[in-house]
C-alpha cells in the first residue's frame, strides 16, 4: 500500500514540525511519498526527503499552487491520486481547506482529524469536541485522511528520499489570492510549542492581556486564548484553542483565567501537565488540571512570573 | 441573487455529551436539539445580504431527520424566505455523512439555482469540517471556506478566512461556496412575532429518494467511547508551591 502526504508548505518553506507529525501517522500504512506543492517547493521538497520514514518526495511548482488555494491543489492531489491507497495530510486549516474537496472529486469520504490509527481501514478520531471517540472503518477504496498532529510524535529527521518533479494540474482558476495577514511573532508556533500560556476571559481586557504573553516569554511559551478571550477581542482568533482553534498537547499548559468550557478543554486536554490559574474554585478547569492555583490572576501571575 | 443556507439540527451546544452504555453513539435521545452555531452564522450573513439589496431570496435546507422541520423554522424565524427540508432518516441517531448531504445538496442546487450557497464551516456534533468543500467539488465551484469577512461585489466575492497563521484574502468567483467562521457576525435572535409568522412561511418536504442520492454511510462506526479521562491533580495553595510543583514535575 502506498500513501500520498500533503506536506504543509507555506511560502515555499516546509512547516515540519506538522508534517513529520503526519509522517508518524502515515508510516504505519504504506510507503510514504511526500507531495510539496507551491510557487517554489523544492526547498521544501528537499526539507521534507530528510524526514525519517519517507520514502519518495514529489514536487509540484506552479504559480496556481503558490498560495495554497483549494481548487488547484486538490486537482493537482487527484492527478496524482491514482497510485496510492492513502492520501493524507496534517490537519492544519490548509489541509482542511483541501481535503474535503478532494475526497469529494474521488467520491470517497474524507476522515477528518483522525487522533489514531486502528489499521489500514479504521482510525480513531474525536467528536462533540472531543467528548467522544469515535473508531471508523472505512469501505472506501481510497481512504483522504487529515490526521490531528498534537497525537502523534514527530518522525526523526536523517532520511535521504529521492525528490522527483511532477506537474501541477489544469488550474481550474476560480480563486485567486489578494493578501496573507500573518501575525509576526517571535514566540514559538502554536501547535508545536513545548510550553503554552493561555487567557480567558478572566484577563478582562486586550491591554491586560499583556500578562499572559510576559508569562508566556519568560516561559520561552506560545500564547493561546479561549474562544471567550477571542470573542471579546482580549486576542486574535489565531491564538484560540478549542474545538474550533487550534488543538494543542505541549509538555505544559497554563490557563489563566479560563472557566474550562468543553470547547476549550477539546483543545487541550491532552497536554502533559495542565496548570490553572482561577479565582473561581469551582471552574470546571480544576477537574483537568493537575495543579490547580484559585487566586487572583492578577496578583498570582506576576507573583509567578517573578519567582520562575 | 438567490441564496442557498443548508442548516444542520445538532445537539445544543450547552449540553453536556453522553456517550450510550453500548458504544453505539452519542445519546441524543430526549436531549436539547438546536441550529449548529456555525449555520446561524451563515443563516445570519444571508439574511444580511438580503437587507443590504445584494440577495432577493434566502432558502434554508436541511438534510436529517423530520424533526429538523424546527430548525428550519428557527432560520425562517430569523428571515430566510422559505425551507426545503430533505427526510433522509428515521432515527434520530443517524447522521447523514457529509459525502452524502453534498451529493443532497447539489440536486438542490440544480433545482434552485443560488447565486450562492452559505454554509456553516463545521457540524459540532461529528466536527468534520467536509460538507461546504465537497458541495464545491460536486458542483466545480469555487470554495472560500472559514470565512471571517464576506463582500460580494457582483461576479466575485472578497472573502477574508482564518487560516492557522493569522488571515488570508481571496476572490472567489461566484457562483460559490462560502463556509462561514465565529467571528463573521453574531446572529440575531428570532423576536416572537417573527417566530409566529415563520409558521406560515413555505416549507417543502422531500426525501433523499426524491434526488436519487444513495445516503449508505461510507465509515462504519465500529464504536463510540468516552475519552480517557484525566487523572485527578491538585489544588495548591500559592504560588510558591505551584513553583515547587512544577520543577518536581520538571516541567519548568
Amino acid at each position: 500500500m502506498a500513501v500520498l502526504l500533503l506536506a504543509e508548505v507555506t511560502d515555499g518553506e516546509l512547516a515540519m514540525d506538522a508534517t513529520a507529525k503526519a509522517v508518524t501517522a502515515a508510516a504505519s500504512l504504506g510507503d510514504v511519498t511526500v507531495l510539496c506543492a507551491g510557487a517554489s517547493a523544492a526547498a521544501a521538497g528537499d526539507a521534507a526527503a530528510k524526514i525519517d520514514g519517507v520514502a519518495k518526495v514529489l514536487v509540484a511548482e506552479d504559480a496556481s499552487l503558490g498560495h495554497r488555494l483549494a481548487e488547484p491543489t486538490a486537482a493537482l492531489i487527484v492527478s496524482l491520486a491514482g497510485d496510492y491507497s492513502h492520501i493524507v495530510a496534517p490537519a492544519t486549516t490548509d489541509a482542511k481547506n483541501v481535503m474535503p474537496r478532494v475526497a469529494a472529486l474521488l467520491d470517497v469520504m474524507v476522515i477528518s482529524d483522525a487522533s489514531g490509527v486502528v489499521d489500514a481501514d479504521t482510525f480513531e478520531r474525536p467528536i462533540y469536541a472531543g467528548n467522544a471517540v469515535q473508531t471508523v472503518k472505512s469501505s472506501d477504496a481510497t481512504k483522504v485522511i487529515t490526521f490531528r498532529t498534537s497525537t502523534f510524535d514527530a518522525a526523526g529527521e536523517g532520511g535521504s528520499a529521492a525528490v522527483e518533479t511532477v506537474s501541477a494540474a489544469a488550474d481550474p482558476a476560480l480563486s485567486s489570492w489578494v493578501e496573507d495577514k500573518v501575525a509576526e511573532s517571535d514566540r514559538p508556533e502554536l501547535t508545536s510549542a513545548g510550553v503554552v500560556v493561555s487567557g480567558g476571559r478572566g484577563v478582562g481586557s486586550e491591554e491586560d492581556f499583556a500578562l499572559i504573553e510576559k508569562l508566556a516569554d519568560k516561559l520561552g511559551a506560545a500564547v493561546g486564548a479561549s474562544r471567550a478571550a477571542v470573542d471579546s477581542g482580549y486576542a486574535p482568533n489565531d491564538w484560540q484553542v478549542g474545538q474550533t482553534g487550534k488543538v494543542v498537547a505541549p509538555d505544559l499548559y497554563v490557563a489563566v483565567g479560563i472557566s474550562g468550557a468543553i470547547q476549550h478543554l477539546a483543545g487541550m486536554k491532552d497536554s502533559k501537565i495542565i496548570v490553572a490559574i482561577n479565582k473561581d474554585e469551582e471552574a470546571p478547569i480544576f477537574q483537568v488540571a493537575d495543579f490547580g492555583l484559585v487566586a487572583d490572576l492578577f496578583d498570582a501571575v506576576p507573583e509567578l512570573n517573578d519567582k520562575l | 441573487m438567490k441564496v442557498l443556507v443548508p442548516v444542520k439540527r445538532v445537539i445544543d451546544y450547552n449540553v453536556k455529551v453522553r456517550v450510550k452504555a453500548d458504544g453505539s453513539g452519542v445519546d441524543l435521545a430526549n436531549v436539547k436539539m438546536s441550529m449548529n452555531p456555525f449555520d446561524e452564522i451563515a443563516v445570519e450573513e444571508a439574511i444580511r445580504l438580503k437587507e443590504a439589496g445584494k440577495a432577493d431570496e434566502v432558502v434554508a435546507v436541511s438534510i436529517g431527520v423530520k424533526q429538523a422541520q424546527e430548525t428550519l423554522r428557527t432560520a425562517l424565524a430569523m428571515g430566510a424566505d422559505r425551507a426545503i427540508l430533505v427526510v433522509a432518516a428515521d432515527d434520530v441517531h443517524e447522521d447523514i455523512e457529509p459525502l452524502a448531504v453534498a451529493k443532497i445538496l447539489a440536486k438542490v442546487v440544480e433545482e434552485e439555482q443560488p447565486g450562492l450557497v452559505l454554509a456553516g464551516k463545521q457540524a459540532i456534533d461529528n466536527d468534520m469540517n467536509a460538507t461546504g468543500q465537497m458541495l464545491s467539488a460536486l458542483l466545480g465551484w469555487s470554495q472560500g471556506t472559514f470565512a471571517s469577512e464576506l463582500d460580494i461585489d457582483g461576479d466575485k466575492a472578497v472573502v477574508t478566512r482564518e487560516v492557522d497563521g493569522g488571515l488570508q484574502t481571496i476572490n472567489v468567483t461566484m457562483p460559490a461556496i462560502i463556509t462561514v467562521d465565529l467571528r463573521l457576525n453574531e446572529p440575531r435572535y428570532a423576536s416572537l412575532p417573527n417566530i409566529m409568522k415563520a409558521k406560515r412561511k413555505p416549507l417543502d418536504e422531500k426525501t433523499a429518494a426524491d434526488y436519487g442520492v444513495d445516503t449508505t454511510p461510507r465509515l462504519a462506526v465500529v464504536s463510540t467511547a468516552e475519552p480517557e479521562a484525566r487523572a485527578a491533580g491538585i489544588i495548591v495553595g500559592s504560588v510558591d508551591e505551584l513553583v515547587e510543583k512544577l520543577k518536581e514535575a520538571g516541567a519548568v
